[in-house]
């Protein structure tokens, strides 16, 4: 009887140190790469007493692919809002009902019944901005708000415009300036994207990433740019603004979900209700510099912040934006012509 | 099936040669084995894609198609539907290569000197200058290539002395030019000459050298007589090792490059990513394989011409 | 060995281009350095002296342990390519050609020939499959891609090396009755000694810098140092990519300068 006592005690202090010297579980997340806040998952860790890797991936595409051929690893990923639905359909997705989280009446109303995710079954926000234009005033005082920054460049800019290689938003933003829809088969309307495209190229200084540094440091006059990297030059390089073409721009939305082969279903549950706490939420957008779609997290936000035109958009420029759907592949075929013959 | 032998061979001849052909084939066996596990092996995949039809957003339908193959020399105009050649893919093939040779030229220019000046060190000295050369390479590929753009940028290092020496009075645009692109491409490709070189002249018997000069043989015949058919397995080693996988580089030419132009790197990454086209690039890949392929035997023939075993 | 310089006086040229060479190559590491001290979070634009990046580098254990990887696969892989690739290009070499020959030789430089994008997705799809019906989903597939396409870069320079060696002294010491193993041990190895040296060398610096094979093989926490910043490459670099590089060139340097100090004492 006593020898039983003292094993089970034993048992018991072993099981415990054993839990002190190790997490309860981890979370496997995989995301784009410098978009997660390291002192967010800090506090995860530490609130839930698990263990957070966090690994990069590069392009959506990149991350379909892997996930797609299994083996993997990895209990949570962030697709754009434009391959949601096809993380979904291929089956890849943990149908997590996100919306049955007690911290999701936070998730601002405009965020629930979203095209990719009506109701949100799936996904979490993670943050969400735009693509738009970024322009040194000091080298063109004109209109900003208009994709013909890039596409029909005033004289100052010429051969001073970089344009982003992100084949979709450039498509996208072309489409809708010459006043076309995203995903659009329309052949008519296609050339005369092309030709625009094709006129505009000689102009263009490069097609590039990394403007945050070249535009900070006046390498480059104006770019298609995403907001978040506008608002990092404009602290470094006050002259720059972002301008929200009026024919149109692309908003998108990364979202959290949950992947169907997820080793750690219970953790990754904890972690979607956890960013969806308002202070929480702050922390992603204080990090990466988008917005995050939850109510209340503004004033957690850090001060520059809070009302910048580059993450707040300006009510008159919101009709203009619109969500990328998801493009079929007849449509992607046309457009990777386009975008071949471009830079042939 | 053997082989018809030029000269007659007696039976003892004969079970000795079998004999080292059968040790080469156990030497070359473990790498080989890497390699179909690793890198020619899983290669059969692609080459399956090559010849089944795209699928919707992403991967690969299994349904015999030959739109893939097609799609690499022929181009169905997106508007008139009129079949044409594959200008595009031709110009973006031709771009690379070019690149490629010049920058085999450049790193054969600079790489050369620079393994003879390493292997006329003393020879404890020669490690070291071997470690200067690879060091700079101890840092990633991306951060390299960013760093050139620092040195060349329009407010890098090279025009900040310039104009303060007074040599130029506005900045010399040298980010995003075609000389930029070479730069970079030959300094990311440097080690991949100098090391063969170096080993196959490291040999030398500078002996030689006096010897000729002794004779009076002029500078250019000691180099082009006496050094280079001794260097000539390194140079033949070093070419290919730069040309070929520069063929597919895309890193380089894009960050210095501006990108305005693809790479058939570019090109084939396209494919296999936005694009949705896997079938297209799988076909792309495996005519590059072959097209190198083929010049990689070609080559290594016409370089062993003198060696009548060649 | 004091009239080697001589030499090289004969033919001018040849230092002049090598010293340009290396200033030329250290020019950006030395910008990569400087950067490094920056006190702004741009790696383009100077705002002043500070160990800001080296702080941050200092808490993020994600970068180290991308850096550390790195190093590791790097190791190992330069290591299993050198093996397999001295094996082979004695097989090669030294019996004169043979039919088959020609073969083994494009297969083993195969790894050169197609994009990296295209074995990046050939060997994700493989071992992909592994993955799933072993379980396992260790560093090895990692090692295991990067030592592949290493082979060809360990491979040509050793090849290079062996090719026209002179048989002389293995033949004596063949007709001296040294085993085969002695005659490989005491003569063949130290002959192409430098060939391997060159292939280790080269292998080592290609795997450190390979990001494509490597962002599609790695599986969930195998971030390498390239896979790292390839993710922040559409957004802004961040420099304490550059602290890390600088602290790992420093790491080079004072090994490297410790291990010559040394074996000049004992010589």
């Amino acid at each position: 009887m006593k020898t039983t006592t003292r094993a089970t005690l034993l048992t018991a202090t072993l099981l415990a140190s054993a839990g002190i010297a190790h997490a309860e579980g981890e979370l496997q997340i995989y995301n784009w790469g410098n978009y997660t806040s390291p002192e967010l998952i800090e506090k995860f860790e530490k609130e839930y007493d698990i263990d957070v890797t966090v690994t990069d991936y590069d392009s959506n595409t990149t991350a379909l692919t892997k996930i797609e051929a299994g083996g993997h690893g990895f209990d949570i990923v962030v697709p754009s809002a434009n391959y949601v639905p096809i993380f979904v359909e291929k089956g890849l997705l943990m149908e997590a009902r996100p919306d049955e989280m007690e911290n999701f009446k936070n998730v601002a109303p405009e965020w629930v019944d979203v095209p990719w995710d009506p109701g949100r079954h799936y996904t979490v926000p993670w943050q969400w901005g735009t693509t738009g234009v970024s322009v040194n005033t000091s080298v063109y005082d004109g209109d900003v708000n208009t994709s013909a920054i890039f596409l029909d460049p005033p004289e100052e800019l010429v051969g001073k415009v970089n344009v982003v290689p992100e084949m979709n938003d450039v498509m996208a933003l072309a489409i809708m300036y010459a006043g076309g829809e995203p995903c659009t088969e329309d052949r008519e309307l296609l050339r005369k994207v092309r030709d625009t495209l094709v006129e505009a190229k000689p102009k263009w200084m490069s097609m590039d990433y990394g403007m945050t540094d070249k535009m900070s440091a006046n390498d480059v006059a104006a770019s298609v740019n995403w907001n978040g990297s506008s608002f990092r030059i404009r602290l470094n390089n006050p002259d720059v603004v972002y301008g929200y073409p009026k024919e149109g721009y692309p908003v998108w939305m990364d979202s959290v979900a949950i992947l169907s082969d997820a080793q750690n279903v219970e953790n990754a549950k904890l972690f979607m209700n956890f960013i969806m706490e308002p202070e929480n939420a702050a922390m992603i957008s204080a990090f990466a510099r988008y917005a995050n779609g939850i109510t209340g997290s503004q004033e957690f936000l850090p001060d520059d912040m809070k009302d910048a035109p580059e993450v707040n958009v300006p009510e008159e420029f919101r009709e203009a934006g619109t969500f990328l759907p998801t493009c079929p592949s007849d449509a992607q075929k046309l457009y990777t012509a386009i975008w071949t013959d471009l830079q042939k | 099936m053997a082989r018809p032998s030029l000269r007659t061979r007696s039976p003892e001849e004969q079970a000795a040669r079998s004999a080292r052909i059968r040790a080469s084939w156990l030497l070359s066996t473990p790498a080989l084995i890497l390699l179909t596990f690793a890198a020619f092996g899983p290669l059969l995949i692609v080459l399956a894609y090559s010849f089944v039809a795209p699928g919707e957003y992403s991967g690969v339908v299994w349904e015999l198609s030959g739109q893939g193959w097609f799609e690499v020399l022929f181009t169905r105009d997106i508007f008139d539907d009129t079949v044409s050649l594959a200008q595009a893919h031709l110009s973006i093939f031709w771009r690379s290569a070019s690149l490629s040779l010049l920058t085999t030229l450049i790193t054969l220019i600079f790489g050369f000197p620079t393994a003879y000046f390493i292997a006329t060190r003393p020879e404890r000295q020669r490690p070291l200058w071997l470690f200067l050369i690879t060091i700079p390479f101890w840092t990633n590929l991306l951060i390299r290539t960013f760093a050139i753009m620092e040195v060349i940028r329009n407010e890098g290092i090279v025009n900040t002395v310039l104009l303060n020496l007074g040599i130029i009075d506005q900045p010399l645009q040298m980010l995003y030019t075609y000389g930029s692109v070479l730069l970079g491409m030959a300094y990311v490709y440097l080690p991949l000459m100098v090391l063969p070189i170096y080993a196959s002249m490291e040999r030398f018997d500078f002996r030689l050298v006096e010897a000729g000069y002794d004779l009076y043989a002029s500078r250019l015949d000691i180099l082009r007589l006496i050094v280079l058919p001794i260097v000539k397995p390194g140079i033949v080693a070093g070419s290919i090792l730069v040309f070929v996988p520069s063929l597919g580089a895309y890193v380089t030419p894009r960050v210095l490059g501006g990108g305005n132009n693809m790479m058939l790197g570019n090109l084939i990454e396209l494919q296999f990513g936005q694009g949705r086209n896997w079938p297209l690039g799988a076909a792309l890949s495996i005519t590059l394989l072959i097209i190198v392929a083929c010049a990689l035997v070609f080559y290594v023939r016409a370089a062993n011409r003198e060696d009548p075993h060649g | 060995m004091a009239d080697r310089t001589f030499e090289v006086r004969r033919l001018p040229g040849m230092a002049a281009i090598a010293i340009t060479c290396f200033v030329i190559l250290y020019a950006p590491i030395v910008t990569l350095v400087v950067y490094s001290f920056n006190a702004g979070s741009s790696v383009a634009l100077w705002e002043g002296l500070s160990l800001r990046w080296y702080a941050v580098a200092w808490d993020n254990v994600a970068v180290q342990e991308a850096a550390i990887r790195s190093l590791v696969v790097a190791a190992s892989a330069a290591a299993i390519a050198t093996v397999l690739a001295t094996l082979a290009a004695l097989g090669t070499t030294r019996t004169g050609p043979f039919p088959g020959r020609m073969t083994i030789y494009t297969l083993i430089n195969q790894p050169l020939m197609v994009p990296e994008i295209v074995t990046a997705v050939a060997l994700l799809i493989f071992f992909a499959m592994i993955k799933v019906a072993t379980g396992y989903t260790g560093l090895a597939y990692l090692i295991a891609a990067h030592a592949a396409f290493c082979v060809p870069f360990a491979y040509l320079p050793i090849r290079a090396r062996l090719e026209g060696m002179d048989l002389s002294l293995e033949r004596a010491a063949a007709d001296l009755y040294a085993t085969p193993f002695a005659t490989f041990r005491h003569i063949t190895l130290p002959l192409m000694a430098p060939g391997i040296v060159a292939g280790a060398m080269l292998a080592f610096v290609i795997s450190l810098d390979d990001v494509v094979i490597t962002e599609f093989v790695k599986s969930a926490g195998q971030d390498t140092l390239p896979t790292y910043m390839l993710g922040q490459l559409r957004r802004a670099i961040s420099p304490e990519v550059n602290a890390i590089s600088t602290a790992l060139l420093a790491l080079t340097v004072l090994l490297l300068t410790a291990f010559f100090f040394l074996n000049r004492k004992r010589n």
